[in-house]
């Protein structure tokens, strides 16, 4: 098993996640560099992804590196009945480290434990995207100046979405307050609220989506996946009551900032995009350095 | 009063008796400790009256001495079992079935999308809370709880 991977953000404690920002904000001051010279990176994406991939393969080419892979596995022997551990095996012969993306929850760990060089998890499943949180906590860290004390909205789907989870957990560090707002067939699942309740974390839960966000530092949006409702009518009725739009923003503090891990469909307006507050097109940017951090400190660079 | 109450399943010379089994897990626990293919005397009681439990049940293996990993294993579903161990009719020691910390290979993990349940990996729970017995998954994180423990 290598330590060094990221599988959970749980594997990072609070210092190795400062350590992180302070890294990538000296990449987005030089992005170009040639710390992965010589080195080999296996892009291995399971499932498609298009932001995720694309800002990892990003981050490699800026640092320098080469890439080797697949971008969905109907191209790569799992077709031909290949289990992840050979697979994973074999990769890790031929690389120093792996970037993985897999539908199957706990893939990433199984990874980890099999392969002989790191593996940075880029999403398993439900389960963790650790990275996504790092460039949330990179995007919060720089439009707020600090991680601490801060009033965090989450909005949407806060049962299912994981980046939700994972940014909960990691914030836990900084002593945030929670406002969540969502339908309740969408609420916070209760482990998440034991957790806050276990480590003093204040929170409170809202169904309407009003001017209570007034108080927000960070307000982060996620998108209600038709999907997840066994009752199409349950979903017609909550689709439209989530919707951010930019006349919601007139009293809300100057310092807000609005976070997407998009893929956005409706549910923030169009006429937000303009809005200063707006952040989430610069937040998919800082994906790219908070993974060149991520992969620096994976190899020991 | 002196009179000893009479015993429910009959003693046993030498061996291990183990108590306060819940009723419904009786022939799970026969199962983990692979009882039903025991070749010595194996007596057991199911359905007796239990002030702790309501009904319990009770097993009684002649010739048998557990080690500590074996008998854990049922503490997933019999966590308040007793062992007593047997010498000539005497109880020569008293154990407690403990709960440990991890759990590795015994016992599945609920979640159908745990790559566990996909690919021949040995299962690994974090025991997050002792009663009632709830594990955590080492590699989907997902939690099972005492109702949906299944044992491997």
């Amino acid at each position: 098993m290598d330590n060094k991977s990221l599988v959970s953000i749980d594997d990072y404690t609070k210092e190795e996640i400062l350590e992180v920002l302070e890294r990538a904000a000296k990449f987005e001051e030089n992005p170009n560099c040639n710390l992965l010279e010589g080195k080999v990176v296996a892009s291995l994406f399971f499932e498609p992804s298009t932001r995720t991939r694309l800002s990892f393969e990003t981050a490699i080419s800026r640092m320098g590196g080469r890439i080797v892979g697949f971008t969905d596995s109907s191209s790569s022997s799992v077709t031909k009945g290949e289990t992840l551990k050979d697979t994973t095996k074999m990769v890790s012969n031929y690389c120093d480290l792996i970037v993985m993306r897999h539908p199957i929850e706990g893939s990433s760990r199984y990874a980890s434990e099999v392969s002989d060089v790191p593996v940075i998890n880029a999403g398993d499943g439900a389960n963790q995207h650790p990275t996504q949180t790092m460039l949330d906590l990179y995007s919060i860290y720089k439009t707020q100046g600090t991680l601490d004390n801060l009033n965090i909205f989450m909005v949407g789907d806060l049962k299912y979405g994981r980046t939700v989870h994972s940014l909960l957990m990691a914030m836990s560090h900084f002593n945030p307050t929670f406002h969540f707002i969502a339908p309740p067939e969408l609420e916070i699942p209760r482990a998440y609220k034991i957790f806050m309740d276990k480590n003093n974390i204040s929170y409170y839960e809202h169904s309407e989506f009003n001017d209570i966000i007034n108080q927000a530092d960070i307000l982060y949006m996620t998108r209600v996946q038709r999907e997840r409702f066994a009752d199409p009518l349950e979903y017609e009725k909550v689709k439209n009551v989530y919707i951010l739009k930019n006349e919601m923003l007139k009293n809300t503090k100057d310092n807000l900032r609005i976070l997407h891990p998009l893929p956005r469909v409706n549910e923030i307006a169009v006429d937000v995009d303009t809005n200063p507050k707006a952040y989430y097109f610069e937040q998919a940017l800082n994906g790219v350095y908070a993974r060149q951090a991520i992969i620096a400190k994976a190899l020991d660079l | 009063m002196n009179i000893k109450k009479e015993l429910q399943v009959s003693a046993i010379e030498n061996g291990t008796v183990i108590d306060h089994i819940p009723a419904e897990y009786l022939f799970q626990v026969i199962n983990i400790l692979g009882l039903d293919n025991f070749k010595n005397a194996v007596t057991f009681g199911n359905n007796l009256e239990s002030d702790k439990l309501g009904k319990k049940a009770i097993i009684k293996i002649s010739e048998k001495f557990f080690q500590d990993e074996e008998i854990n294993k049922i503490s997933l579903i019999a966590p308040h079992a007793k062992l007593n161990i047997i010498k000539n009719y005497k109880v020569v020691e008293k154990k407690i079935v403990e709960s440990p910390n991890k759990v590795v290979g015994i016992a599945k993990c609920m979640n159908p999308k745990c790559i566990t349940n996909v690919e021949a990996v040995t299962t690994r729970f974090n025991v997050i809370n002792d009663s009632p017995i709830t594990l955590k998954c080492h590699y989907c994180e997902k939690i099972t709880d005492h109702k949906n423990i299944r044992i491997i």
